[in-house]
């Protein structure tokens, strides 16, 4: 029997065997530490401390001994270095962070600790999960399992490349603009922005308040199930997370419940499961700017979806091309508010010298944060600043509100879900628009307006295409539901994994 | 319409960012390139449209929750302690910094 956790390859299997007792977390925690350093090229894990990892194994251990295992005890994680966590630091991939240890674990870290999971430390981020590449991170970039002169997509580019190189069974993962999805995509797994409100933002490094949402990657879409369905849930201590999702209470079961519900439906019709499915495809996210391998992928995912019974049917976003300016004046609006916290006095990064007060905290953040994260606090300071609130501020908030009525009349009698491609392109060569600081923020055309609605949307593996250096990488496809539809989204997505491959395709061998 | 020098030195001073002359040049490109970017958005006609502040709004109705004004943790001298440990100056309680009034 191999201790090893990449021979496991579902979670489901992997509980099979901690169930039955062939393997132990204990032994479990000690191979992936193992080949968690194995792999350091990567440079995907931040922060690795074996005696904390070992005690969760060891306590894991002990709560399945007393009779007391939830589905994921025992099973091997990481959080995104975005979630703060007691032993290890959590440094937001910044320099502002670099020796923080918080004082408290933040909710999705300690229900998953709860539940039992593992966790093998702190991963590699876009600086305050700025990004899309993972470039911007003061620790260096990560590495894209698949090709190492790529990215792997970002912010959560790390949790993307653990999940890809097969050394977690899930990762935890914050999507303000497609950090989730896209990274995801670029890595070849699978990941999921839950709805907005759905999981706690509670000890989450904040970035854009209205947009942030948690969410996991793992390898398929029934992996994902019992992990995001034990990090969702209610939350006092965040004031914007839901109480109610259709009318069922925010917990955990919700989702889990929803996607059982929703997969026994599908059953009662084998050969074509998804009969009645409508699948609406956006014309706006198959124009210029697609390439035209990727796009080649998406439809024949699509098709693929069909030939299960669903029906296609053509939809408009028609705002979509204006979810760009309107998320790059909120986004960076919230976020030169929630880091006007980082001041050098509380925590975080303090300049050696300086006169006064003033002098000590604008030198402190000009030497805490990177270029990325000082671009937008900048254009976020000037867009709320006053003269220039309403003519920015409002007006990308009114456009919000177009954006997402758009897909409100799409979902609401045109279609079930919408699918799409991810991103224009499979995964850049590092350092590919170092000198262009918009370029990047172009190719989050098809992420962006999933956020400023507030929706839940996933990315899953759904083929491969050549990139710039000729080796082949991976193609996501996204699928976008209506509000608190995440069980129904991971149901939809699990009968395309039972018909296809791709999201058994570990980059394994390549890193 | 290009910000100038003087405006970007005012949003720097806004964001307690210090920039050096270089930085400033850059910054001044920067955001003249985001804000001929972001600018797209000033043509669309919103008239009649509400702002969508929190995006469950659309289906709907949201207020924040208040909570009463209590302490809630725990409160010591050890948990402060442990609080106050990541700050880079602190002395018996407090948080260090340099002198504000004469």
């Amino acid at each position: 029997m191999s201790t090893s956790l990449h021979s496991f390859t579902s979670l489901a299997s992997l509980q099979d065997a901690l169930s039955k007792g062939t393997i132990s977390a204990t032994e479990l925690a000690q191979d992936a530490l193992a080949h968690a350093k194995t792999y350091g090229e990567l440079n995907a894990f931040l922060h690795i401390d074996d005696e904390l990892t070992l005690a969760q194994a060891r306590q894991a251990d002990q709560l399945r001994a007393k009779g007391q295992a939830t589905t994921l005890t025992g099973v091997p994680i990481a959080h995104k270095d975005v979630f703060v966590t007691q032993g290890w630091r959590s440094t937001a991939g910044s320099k502002m962070l670099a020796d923080y240890v918080s004082p408290f674990d933040a909710t999705v870290v300690d229900k998953l600790l709860k539940a039992g999971c593992v966790s093998l430390g702190k991963l590699n981020c876009d600086e305050f999960a700025m990004g899309s590449g993972n470039e911007h991170s003061v620790f260096g970039p990560t590495l894209n399992p698949w090709d190492h002169s790529a990215v792997p997509g970002g912010s959560s580019g790390a949790s993307a490349a653990v999940v890809a190189a097969r050394l977690v069974m899930a990762a935890t993962g914050t999507d303000t603009g497609g950090s989730v999805r896209q990274p995801a995509a670029l890595c070849g797994v699978s990941g999921i922005k839950p709805t907005y409100g759905a999981v706690s933002r509670y000890g989450m490094i904040a970035y854009g308040s209205s947009l942030d949402q948690a969410g996991p990657l793992a390898a398929s879409a029934e992996d994902l199930v019992d992990i995001l369905d034990c990090m969702s849930g209610f939350d006092e201590r965040d004031a914007t997370s839901a109480e109610v999702c259709h009318g069922q209470p925010n917990k955990a079961g919700r989702i889990k419940a929803e996607f059982q519900q929703a997969t026994e439906q599908f059953q009662l019709d084998t050969s074509k499961p998804l009969k009645g499915l409508r699948i609406g495809v956006p014309e706006e996210y198959f124009g210029e700017g697609l390439s035209s391998e990727v796009g080649a992928c998406v439809l024949a995912a699509i098709a693929q979806f069909e030939a299960l019974g669903a029906t296609r049917v053509s939809v408009s976003l028609p705002n979509t091309k204006l979810s760009i300016p309107a998320y790059y004046v909120i986004a960076p609006a919230e976020a030169s508010s929630n880091l006007a916290r980082y001041d050098g006095v509380r925590y975080g990064h303090r300049s050696a010298s300086y006169t006064d007060l003033a002098d000590m905290t604008s030198k402190s953040r000009a030497e805490g944060f990177g270029a990325e994260v000082q671009r937008r606090i900048l254009v976020g300071t000037y867009v709320l600043s006053h003269g220039y609130y309403d003519a920015y501020y409002l007006q990308a908030q009114r456009l919000r509100r177009m954006i997402a009525q758009d897909f409100q009349t799409a979902l609401n009698g045109q279609c079930d879900v919408i699918m799409g491609p991810v991103t224009p392109s499979v995964a850049k060569p590092i350092g590919a628009n170092e000198s262009d600081p918009t370029a990047d923020w172009l190719a989050d055309i098809y992420t962006l307006s999933v956020n400023l609605a507030g929706l839940p949307g996933m990315s899953i593996p759904c083929g491969f295409a050549l990139g710039q250096s000729g080796k082949k990488l991976p193609v996501g496809l996204q699928i976008i539901g209506n509000y608190f539809d995440e069980g129904k989204l991971l149901a939809i997505a699990n009968q395309f994994q039972k018909v296809t491959d791709w999201h058994q395709q570990s980059a394994r061998q390549s890193a | 319409m290009a910000l100038t020098e003087q405006e970007v030195v005012r949003i720097a001073r806004l964001a307690r960012l210090q920039l050096n002359d270089d930085q400033k040049q850059t910054a001044r490109n920067d955001l003249n390139q985001i804000l001929g970017l972001i600018a797209t958005l000033q043509s669309v006609d919103t008239s009649g449209v509400q702002p969508l502040p929190h995006p469950l709004a659309m289906v709907s109705d949201v207020a924040l929750r208040l909570r009463e004004d209590k302490v809630t943790e725990i409160s010591s001298t050890e948990r402060r302690d442990a609080l106050m440990a990541n700050a880079p100056g602190v002395k018996e309680g407090l948080f260090l910094v340099p002198k504000v009034i004469d």
